[in-house]
C-alpha cells in the first residue's frame, strides 16, 4: 500500500458558515452592496435634477416614501459599518514608525475617525445645516 | 514524531541515584479527565476519515499536545501527528482544535471545556491522521525568493552591512514567521483559490523587500504583484488572528498592495515613469 | 529499492546541515547534493536556541580571550588546534550570516550588537533578541532555496550508512510519507543529525533529538567521543523543561535560593556582584556546569524552593524592567507566562537544571572528518572537541556554522580522487537494512512495548547519569542500558501501516537513543575523575595524569562497547585552574 492523500473540498457557497470570523468578513463585504446602491441613487438624483424641476420634485417625493426611508436607514448603518471596518484596517495598511517604535494602531485608526468627523461637519456646514 | 512522554515529568530525582527529591505535588491534585475527538485517516485501510474518541487523564496545566502524547504512549500507538519543540517555535504541530488553527503545544487544556475536537490543518491534503502534506506551501515559499538579494554587493571581509535599530525594527516582526501554516488553514481565500501564494510566503517576501540591505523587490514583484499574489487577498484578516508568532501577515499584504499600486501608477499614469 | 546516485549526501537539515549544503553549492556548484532530513528544515532544533552566537568582533575583545574562555570553560578537554581554528572562523561565519540577512540586533551606529554570556570574559555574543537560533536556521534555510544543486529530501528517515571498501559511500533512508526505502549512493556523507537529549526525561530538547546520526555513525564503525559529558542548562522551566536562555542572566537576571541568597557566591563564583550590574565570567555569568552543580548542592542543603513542579531555585529578572525584557527577552517572557503563568516583569520565575546539550558525539578532527573515510560530521552530533568537558553558551551556534562549512570543504577534497563504487556491494548493504525493517514489521509474540522501554531508559539515565554520578549508580546504569538493548531486539511494532508510521519511527529512534545511552554510561563509568559536566562523587578531583584524554567508545554489536582513549591536543594552554571569581582574586 502507499500514499493516498485525502483532499477535503472547501464548500464553495457555504464556507463562510464555518467560522464566526468568516461571517464577520462576509457581513463587511455585503455592506458594500448598500454603498454601491446608494451611489446609484445619487446618480439617479443628479439625472432627475438635470431633467427639470418636475422630475427633481418627483425624485424628492420618492425619497420620502417609507420604503426609501427604510432603505436609506439600512444604507446608513451599512456605510458606517463599512467605513468603520476600513478605518480599523488602516493601522495594518499604513503603519507609522517613529524611530524604533511604531505608533500605536488605535492612534492611526483614531486619526481617521477624527478626520471623518471633521469632514462630515464641514459638509454639513456647506449644506447649511448649522 | 518521536518519544512522546509529556514533558511535565515527575521532578528530578537526586542525581546521585539516591532518593527522589521532596515534591510539592506528587500528582493527582490537579488532574483532569480530558476527552478528545481526533480525526483519523489511514490510507492503507480507509476511504474516508472518521473521528475517534479518547479519554485520557491529564494535568490541568498541560497543552493538547501533551494529551496526544499520552494517548500515543499509553493508549494508541497508531495515532500520528508531528511535533518537536513544545515551545511554539518549530511550527510542527499545527492542527485544528475545535475548528481553530492552533499549535497544539500552545493550546492549553484549561481553555477548553467538554470534548476537544482535533483535526488536521484544513486546506491541506491529509497524509494520515493529523499529518498533512505541506508541499504546496513549500513550493510557494521558494517562488517568492525569501532571501536577501543585496542592494550592493560587499565582501564578508569588509564587515557587516550597517543597519540601524530603527531599520531592523521596520521588518523584524515579519521575520518572525515560523512557517507553521496556521494562516493558510485560516485563510478562506487559499481554500477557495489554491493558486493563491498565501499569507506566510508573501509576508516573507515583504520582510525582505523592506530590509534596508535588500534590493530584490523588483524581482519578487513578478510573483507578488499578481492575481495569485497580493491581489488574491481580500483582507479577511484571519491570518493575523491565528498567527502564533504575532507576525500580522494581513498588514504585510495590505502594505504590499499599496506599494504595488504606486508602482502601477508610476508606470502607467506618470509620463516617462518606470517603476 | 530505488537508488539515487548523487555526489554528497547530508543527513540532517538543521543549522550544520544547511550550512554544509550552502558551502557545497557555493564552492562546487557542479556537485549534486542530497539534503536528507526526518523533518522539514525549519523544524530542526536549531530553531529553539535562544541566546546567541559568539564571535570576536568588538575592539576590546581578542581571539586569545575567546580561546582562553573556551579552553578553560571546557576544563581543558578541548583540542586547542580546533579551538584556534574555530575562534578565527567564528566572526567570518557570523558576518556571512549577516550578509545573508540574519536580523542581528544592532548598536545605534548600525554595527552588530553583542551581549554578555556565561563563562565569557568579554561581550561577544551576537544575538537576534532571544530567538537567535530561530533566525539563524531560517536565514540558512531561506538562503539555501536559491541553489539549484541542493535537492531536499524532507521527511526522509535515514537508517544505515552504506560502508564498503573501508569508506562510507551512502545511506539508506525511508520516505516517511510512503514508507518506501531508498538508497543514496554518494561519494561523501556528512552527518548533521543533532544531539540525543531525549534519552533523558527532562530536557530542553525537542522530540526529534534522538541521536539518530550519532547512532548511525557508531553502528557503522565510527567511534563516539566524550559521550559522558552531558550539559545541564541551569535555567529550564520546571514543568515543560523549556529553555530560559542564559541571556536572562547575561542581561542581569539573578539566581536566588529560598532564603533570597544569591547562592552562586558559595560555590566559587563569588563574591556577590551588584544586582542589575552583571559582571562577566562570575556569579550568574559563571559556566553552565558550575551553575547547575550549585543547584544540586543547594538541593542537598535544603535551600531550594518547593513548588508544585518540584524543587526549584528562583531566577529574578524584575529589576531589568519591562522595556528591556520586551526588547531583549520577549520569548522568555512569553514562555514563562504561557507555560508557568509567571510574568517575569512582576515575579521571579522558578527554574531548575535541565538536560540541554551533548558535548560528546561522533569523533571528528578539525577538518570535520571522522575516522571512517568518506564520513564527515558537524554540529551537536559531532565531537570535534571544541567544547571539551563543558560547552560555553553561544559557542554551539557558531560551531555548527564553522564546522558545517568545514565538513563541506573536506567532503569536496575527499571526492577528488576516488575509485569507482562497487554498486553490488552497496546494494547488498541496503538489502540488509530492508531485511531489518521487514523483520521488525513481521515480529510478533512479544510484550516489549516501545513506550515501556523508553520510559525505563529515561528513568535510568536520570537516576544514574545526572549532574553528580557514582560508581555504583553508573554500574547500575550500564547494566540496565545493556538489558534494555537486549530487550529492544524484541520490541513490538503496533502499527503496521506504511504511510507516515510514527510508531515505526519512534521504535527506530529508541534504538538510536539506546545506542547513545550505552556510550554515555560506559564512558562515564570509565572516567574516574570529575571534569566539567562529568562530576563523580567518588572521584571529586580532576585527574590530568590519567584522564586528560578523550573517551572513545566503539560499537561491538550486542557486546559491551570497547573503550579506549585519545590524547587531548594542547598547543599553548596547559591545564590550569578554572577561575570564576571575577576581578576579586
Amino acid at each position: 500500500m502507499s500514499r493516498k492523500p485525502l483532499v477535503r473540498e472547501v464548500p464553495p457557497t457555504t464556507w463562510y458558515f464555518r467560522h464566526p470570523r468568516y461571517l464577520r468578513y462576509m457581513s463587511r463585504e455585503v455592506t458594500s452592496i448598500f454603498v454601491g446602491a446608494y451611489c446609484v441613487l445619487l446618480v439617479v438624483g443628479l439625472q432627475s435634477l438635470s431633467s427639470g424641476e418636475a422630475a427633481w420634485e418627483d425624485f424628492l417625493m420618492a425619497l420620502r416614501s417609507p420604503a426609501s426611508i427604510a432603505f436609506q436607514f439600512l444604507a446608513l448603518i451599512a456605510t458606517v459599518y463599512h467605513a468603520a471596518t476600513w478605518f480599523n484596517a488602516t493601522q495594518k495598511a499604513m503603519p507609522l514608525q517613529i524611530g524604533e517604535d511604531f505608533v500605536a494602531g488605535n492612534i492611526i485608526s483614531g486619526a481617521h475617525y477624527v478626520a471623518w468627523a471633521v469632514l462630515s461637519v464641514g459638509v454639513l456646514i456647506i449644506a447649511g445645516v448649522f | 514524531m518521536s518519544n512522546s512522554l509529556p514533558r511535565s515529568q515527575p521532578p528530578l530525582a537526586a542525581p546521585n541515584g539516591g532518593a527522589v527529591a521532596s515534591l510539592g505535588r506528587p500528582g493527582g491534585n490537579n488532574e483532569r479527565l480530558v476527552q478528545l475527538e481526533v480525526l483519523r485517516y489511514n490510507p492503507d485501510t480507509d476511504t474516508e476519515a472518521h473521528f475517534q474518541h479518547y479519554e485520557v487523564m491529564c494535568q490541568e496545566e498541560w497543552v493538547v499536545l501533551d494529551a496526544l502524547n499520552k494517548i500515543k504512549a499509553d493508549i494508541d500507538p497508531t495515532l500520528n501527528y508531528r511535533w518537536s519543540c513544545h515551545m511554539a517555535v518549530c511550527g510542527s504541530c499545527g492542527m485544528m482544535i475545535n475548528g481553530e488553527p492552533k499549535l497544539s503545544c500552545h493550546a492549553f487544556l484549561r481553555s477548553y471545556e467538554g470534548v476537544i475536537r482535533v483535526e488536521p490543518l484544513t486546506h491541506f491534503p491529509v497524509e494520515r491522521d493529523l499529518v498533512t502534506a505541506p508541499d504546496d506551501f513549500m513550493e510557494k515559499l521558494k517562488r517568492v525568493k525569501p532571501y536577501l538579494i543585496p542592494k550592493e554587493t560587499k565582501a564578508v571581509s569588509e564587515g557587516e552591512y550597517k543597519q540601524t535599530p530603527a531599520q531592523l525594527m521596520k521588518f523584524r516582526q515579519y521575520s518572525m514567521c515560523i512557517n507553521c501554516m496556521l494562516c493558510y488553514a485560516a485563510c478562506p481565500e487559499y481554500g477557495l483559490t489554491p493558486s493563491f501564494i498565501g499569507p506566510a510566503a508573501l509576508t516573507l517576501a515583504h520582510r525582505y523587500n523592506i530590509d534596508s540591505r535588500d534590493g530584490g523587490r523588483k524581482e519578487r514583484q513578478e510573483v507578488v504583484a499578481t492575481h495569485e499574489g497580493v491581489w488574491e487577498c481580500t483582507f479577511v484578516g484571519a491570518c493575523s488572528e491565528v498567527c502564533p508568532a504575532h507576525v500580522d501577515p494581513a498588514s504585510a499584504l495590505q502594505q504590499m498592495k499599496i506599494t504595488s499600486s504606486i508602482d502601477w501608477i508610476v508606470e502607467h499614469l506618470i509620463p516617462g515613469g518606470k517603476s | 529499492m530505488e537508488t539515487i546516485s548523487i555526489d554528497v549526501v547530508i543527513i540532517g537539515a538543521g543549522g550544520a546541515g544547511l550550512r554544509a549544503a550552502i558551502a557545497l553549492a557555493e564552492t562546487a556548484p557542479q556537485l549534486r547534493i542530497a539534503l536528507i532530513s526526518k523533518v522539514y528544515p525549519m523544524r530542526s532544533h536549531t530553531c529553539a536556541a535562544e541566546g546567541g552566537a559568539a564571535g570576536v568582533i568588538k575592539p576590546d575583545d581578542s581571539f586569545d580571550m575567546h580561546f582562553d574562555d573556551t579552553v578553560g570553560g571546557g576544563d581543558w578537554l578541548s583540542d586547542q588546534d580546533c579551538v584556534e581554528y574555530f575562534i578565527h572562523e567564528a566572526p567570518k561565519e557570523l558576518l556571512q550570516l549577516e550578509h545573508w540577512g540574519c536580523p542581528w540586533n544592532r548598536e545605534a551606529d548600525g554595527s552588530v550588537a553583542v551581549r554578555p554570556f556565561g563563562g565569557m570574559k568579554k561581550k561577544r555574543t551576537w544575538f537576534a533578541a532571544d530567538k537567535s537560533g530561530f533566525h539563524i536556521l531560517h536565514t540558512l534555510f531561506q538562503t539555501s532555496l536559491q541553489f539549484p544543486s541542493i535537492t531536499r529530501f524532507d521527511e526522509y528517515y535515514a537508517l544505515d550508512l552504506l560502508v564498503d571498501d573501508g569508506r562510507c559511500q551512502g545511506v539508506t533512508a525511508m520516505e516517511m510519507r510512503s514508507g518506501q526505502l531508498r538508497q543514496f549512493h554518494a561519494k561523501a556523507v556528512i552527518i548533521a543529525g543533532g544531539g540525543a537529549g531525549r534519552m533523558f526525561p527532562f530536557s530542553t530538547n525537542g522530540a526529534i533529538k534522538t541521536g539518530d546520526g550519532m547512532a548511525m555513525a557508531y553502528r557503522a564503525g565510527a567511534p563516539l567521543k566524550d559521550m559522558e559529558f552531558v550539559q545541564y542548562h541551569p535555567t529550564g522551566l520546571p514543568n515543560t523543561g523549556s529553555l530560559l536562555t542564559e541571556a536572562c542572566r547575561g542581561e542581569g537576571g539573578i539566581l536566588v535560593n529560598k532564603n533570597g541568597r544569591r547562592y552562586l557566591q558559595d560555590y566559587g563564583m563569588g563574591p556577590e556582584t551588584p544586582v542589575g550590574q552583571p559582571q562577566l565570567k562570575t556569579m550568574e555569568l559563571g559556566p553552565r556546569d558550575r551553575v547547575s552543580q550549585a543547584y544540586w548542592h543547594e538541593l542537598q542543603k535544603g535551600n531550594t524552593v518547593t513548588t508544585q513542579w518540584g524543587e526549584c531555585v528562583m531566577l529574578d529578572m524584575r529589576h531589568l524592567g519591562e522595556k528591556k525584557i520586551n526588547e531583549r527577552l520577549p520569548l522568555v517572557r512569553e514562555l514563562a507566562e504561557a507555560y508557568l503563568g509567571v510574568d517575569i516583569v512582576k515575579e521571579a520565575v522558578p527554574i531548575r537544571p535541565v538536560v540541554h546539550y551533548m558535548m560528546g558525539g561522533i569523533s571528528t578532527n578539525t577538518a570535520a572528518a571522522t575516522p571512517l573515510p568518506g564520513l564527515f560530521a558537524a554540529g551537536e552530533c559531532a565531537c570535534v572537541s571544541l567544547n571539551g568537558a563543558n560547552r560555553l553558551g553561544s559557542n554551539s551556534l557558531v560551531e555548527l556554522l564553522v564546522f558545517g562549512r568545514r565538513a563541506a570543504l573536506s567532503a569536496i577534497e575527499h571526492i577528488e580522487s576516488l575509485p569507482a563504487a562497487n554498486t553490488a556491494a552497496l546494494n547488498a548493504r541496503a538489502e540488509d537494512t530492508q531485511s531489518r525493517i521487514r523483520e521488525l514489521f513481521s515480529r510478533s509474540d512479544s510484550t516489549e512495548s516501545m513506550s515501556g522501554l523508553r520510559k525505563e531508559m529515561m528513568d535510568t539515565m536520570e537516576k544514574n547519569v545526572g549532574i553528580y554520578r557514582t560508581e555504583e549508580g553508573l554500574q547500575e546504569g550500564v547494566n540496565k542500558i545493556h538489558e534494555l538493548r537486549e530487550r529492544y531486539r524484541r520490541v513490538i511494532l503496533t502499527d503496521k501501516t506504511t504511510v507516515f508510521n510514527t510508531d515505526l519511527f519512534q521504535v527506530l529512534e529508541l534504538g538510536s537513543m539506546l545506542d547513545c545511552a550505552e556510550a554515555v554510561t560506559v564512558g562515564a563509568l570509565a572516567r574516574k575523575e570529575s571534569r566539567g559536566a562529568h562530576q563523580r562523587l567518588d572521584y571529586v578531583e580532576r585527574d590530568d595524569k590519567n584522564y586528560l584524554r578523550h573517551t572513545m567508545v566503539r560499537y561491538q554489536g550486542m557486546d559491551s562497547p570497547c573503550v579506549d582513549y585519545l590524547d587531548v591536543v594542547i598547543t599553548k594552554s596547559p591545564p590550569g585552574v578554572r577561575d570564576y571569581s571575577g576581578d576579586h582574586k
